[in-house]
């Protein structure tokens, strides 16, 4: 996450649409932490994440992140997303947290779905992962563009003790005089990146030169079509009867669950070229990649209501 | 005046106007008015439904018996399933769409009395608010409620969109009694840009659009008007203001040892700018000094203004920290007690005496209610006593401070003049409060 050194601003020129939206991303995770006695970011190595941790370390410079990372692990993993991880919080002196799917199933407190997805299993383990660590905030890097019930959601959003969400019921967000109080045993789940486009997050990562996983880029990869989406083939996706791979020339909008999340078509095989592709699309981020968001108009608030991001 | 679009104004108006504006849109209006649908028509027209999201609302609306043209769009936004089955929105939504001129952020706000609070939540930042009235019904009390809220959140614009204008015998007339209304709304409560659509949300008539039907209107459509208004008000013309949020001071955890004796003051520029060398000062203290460095995360730049997060170091140690606000120019005067608005937002009742939490900028102290003065009756727009304050009420009060607060006038600036209201106990944010407003002119 290098900062790309800029020229000072000149003087009349308007404040540009990234900057606003920097600058308000950084002014909620400050009042966050000056509030709040234990907040914890969600890091999964994806491009949003990613963007959130880059406004986190600019916030608080020359002060280290004063805050641990938890990545809530499927065990569904790309190989290259792991690696960037593990890199990143190395690279930034940040306390990384793990918390695991493979050992709720193992020990039998989950069970594996009939359809092989891990996304809907990680409710369970970041609510234990939240009251283990006692974190009373909660940074997710979720925006209002991805879901329509995410467009509902509050930049600062009340968890009830059992981690649950009240959509119905949402505080008053005023003006920029974030709420952040709550009871003991709640906490807030925290957006920093709400007003964001999926642009929006490629013009930031192209201006401030911020390095991501390499599958975000255009690669050759062997893949295998499958419902509309191209699977990535392996241990996690294994081949089916009269299935077959082909090569292709892909890249990913999402990293999530191997098992779910879909490759696209795409030469664009730096920044510059994802934007372009990005500003030209006319599918949605989730649409073209999630198979679990196309199970019901309804997937993402069912699982938000349980607790989940 | 400051606009509440603060963070998300690239304040467009400056000379050059390069990269894109963005305008902030809250619709508001009765049950059934048909908000959703004008939201949802507003993104269709103008090429901002993706298509698997089309599809998605295609197959909805096939579901649930949709018999007319292309599909209900109101289903684009109204995201909760609670909200899909009543056919009602419920809380803000809020969608993003482009044209070649601008950005915008839009927020769709509930109709029912009962959600009022989540109106206000999508005013309060709102650069132009769209009030839908039914033609049929012409102005109700929720129009005249949700005017009033806007007005004395000061939205810099109001347009009212008068929806199914092709259901009304005499489309002209109706638009000519409900614009004479209005004028008469305006005046007495003091707003000062109101404009007036005749629509067809669910036929597209003049939302973006012209339409053939309404040959005696000749004004503008109501994406045309949008286009129209200027990105909010330029917030880097008023004095410099910085409400700090937290005092960095790395020590031995810095993560360059070059940065063991850096201290800054951290937060966000609410108006005006600041350069390195201005005199700044601490509201409230008299202590003053230069600035002599502002950095935005390694990078350290000459100058910065509203709206974008800095961190400050200052020549001299000013014992400045959270809650406090650096100022240039005259330093605001610290008060210990105001008159306000308050929009009351909560179903326990607003009571003189009540203690409660106010946050100001960066600050939370405890404050009491020590008189309530008025409130505004909405049907008649006047005001009358208030002897306790209900959900939705706009109520005029005195209060009461535990520590000196840097208050402006709301009128003077949106940002130092706005505070919520908190229940010590619950935490609940009860009310939104404007310093030394008024209720009506």
């Amino acid at each position: 996450m290098t900062t790309v050194a800029r020229p000072p601003q000149e003087l009349g020129a308007p404040t540009s649409l990234l900057d606003a939206l920097e600058s308000e991303g950084i002014h909620i995770i400050r009042e966050v932490v000056a509030e709040l006695e234990r907040p914890v970011m969600l890091f999964s190595g994806g491009k949003d994440s990613v963007v959130m941790l880059h406004l986190a370390v600019k916030a608080f410079w020359p002060a280290p992140v004063p805050f641990p990372v938890l990545h809530v692990d499927t065990g569904h993993n790309f190989p290259e997303v792991l690696e960037f991880r593990d890199r990143t919080v190395e690279r930034l002196g940040v306390e990384l947290k793990v918390a695991r799917v493979q050992d709720y199933l193992d020990d039998g407190r989950l069970e594996e779905r009939a359809d092989g997805t891990r996304n809907p299993l990680q409710t369970l383990p970041l609510l234990d992962g939240i009251e283990d660590g006692r974190h009373d905030a909660v940074f997710g890097g979720g925006r209002r563009d991805e879901d329509k019930a995410r467009a509902k959601e509050r930049v600062v959003s009340l968890r009830n003790s059992f981690g649950h969400w009240d959509p119905k019921n949402q505080r008053p967000e005023l003006w920029h005089l974030y709420n952040t109080r709550h009871r003991p045993g709640e906490h807030v789940r925290v957006f920093p990146l709400s007003n964001w486009t999926e642009l929006d997050v490629w013009r930031y990562i192209a201006r401030e030169g911020i390095e991501l996983p390499s599958l975000y880029y255009a690669h050759e990869r062997e893949v295998v079509e499958r419902d509309g989406m191209l699977l990535s083939p392996g241990e996690i996706v294994p081949l089916r009867e009269g299935e077959a791979t082909s090569v292709r020339t892909v890249r990913y909008r999402t990293v999530g669950d191997v098992s779910c999340t879909g490759a696209v078509p795409s030469e664009a095989r730096d920044v510059e070229a994802v934007l372009a592709e990005v500003a030209a699309t006319t599918v949605s981020e989730r649409g073209a990649t999630r198979a679990d968001d196309r199970i019901s108009e309804a997937a993402m608030e069912d699982r938000k209501k349980e607790g989940y991001f | 005046m400051s606009t509440a679009s603060l963070l998300l104004d690239p304040t467009g108006s400056a000379e050059g106007g390069s990269g894109p504006t963005l305008l902030r849109i809250a619709t508001a209006g009765s049950v059934d008015d048909g908000k959703s649908t004008l939201i949802g028509r507003l993104l269709h027209d103008t090429k901002s439904v993706l298509a698997d999201q089309l599809a998605s609302v295609e197959a909805a609306s096939r579901q649930r018996g949709w018999k007319g043209e292309l599909a209900d769009l109101a289903l684009l936004t109204d995201g909760l399933r609670a909200e899909r089955e009543q056919g009602i929105t419920i809380d803000v939504a809020y969608r993003y769409f482009a044209t070649a001129t601008r950005s915008y952020v839009l927020a769709d706000t509930p109709g029912h009395v009962q959600y009022t609070r989540n109106t206000v939540t999508g005013a309060s930042t709102a650069d132009v608010v769209t009030v839908l009235v039914d033609a049929r019904n012409g102005v109700v009390e929720q129009t005249r409620r949700h005017l009033a809220i806007a007005g004395l959140l000061r939205v810099p614009h109001l347009v009212v969109a008068l929806n199914k204008i092709d259901l009304v015998e005499n489309p002209q007339q109706v638009h000519e009694e409900v614009v004479s209304q209005l004028e008469e709304i305006a005046r007495t409560l003091s707003i000062a840009d109101l404009r007036v659509v005749p629509v067809s949300a669910l036929h597209g008539d003049n939302v973006v659009t012209p339409s053939e039907k309404t040959p005696w209107y000749t004004g503008p459509t109501l994406l045309d008007l949008l286009e129209s208004f200027p990105g909010g008000q330029d917030l880097r013309e008023g004095p410099f203001r910085l409400p700090v949020q937290l005092v960095i001071r790395p020590q031995q955890g810095a993560v360059d040892p070059a940065h063991v004796d850096y201290r800054g003051y951290a937060g966000l520029i609410t108006s005006g700018s600041i350069a390195v060398g201005d005199e700044v000062g601490v509201a409230g203290s008299g202590r003053r000094t230069r600035v002599v460095g502002i950095d935005r995360g390694p990078e350290s730049v000459d100058r910065a203004e509203a709206g974008i997060a800095v961190t400050l170091r200052l020549a001299d140690d000013l014992d400045a920290s959270r809650g406090d606000l650096i100022a240039g120019g005259d330093l605001p005067v610290t008060a210990e007690s105001t008159t306000a608005v308050l929009c009351w937002l909560a179903e326990k009742p607003l009571v003189p005496g009540a203690r409660v939490l106010v946050k100001h900028g960066t600050s939370t102290v405890q404050a009491r209610v020590t008189a309530l003065l008025e409130k505004l009756d909405i049907a008649a727009l006047e005001r009358v006593p208030a002897e306790q304050g209900e959900l939705n009420d706009l109520v005029r009060v005195e209060l009461a401070f535990a520590q000196p607060l840097p208050l402006e006038p709301y009128g003077a600036s949106r940002e130092g003049g706005s505070f919520i209201v908190i229940d010590p106990q619950s935490g609940t944010t009860l009310a939104a409060g404007m310093v030394g407003a008024e209720l009506r002119a």
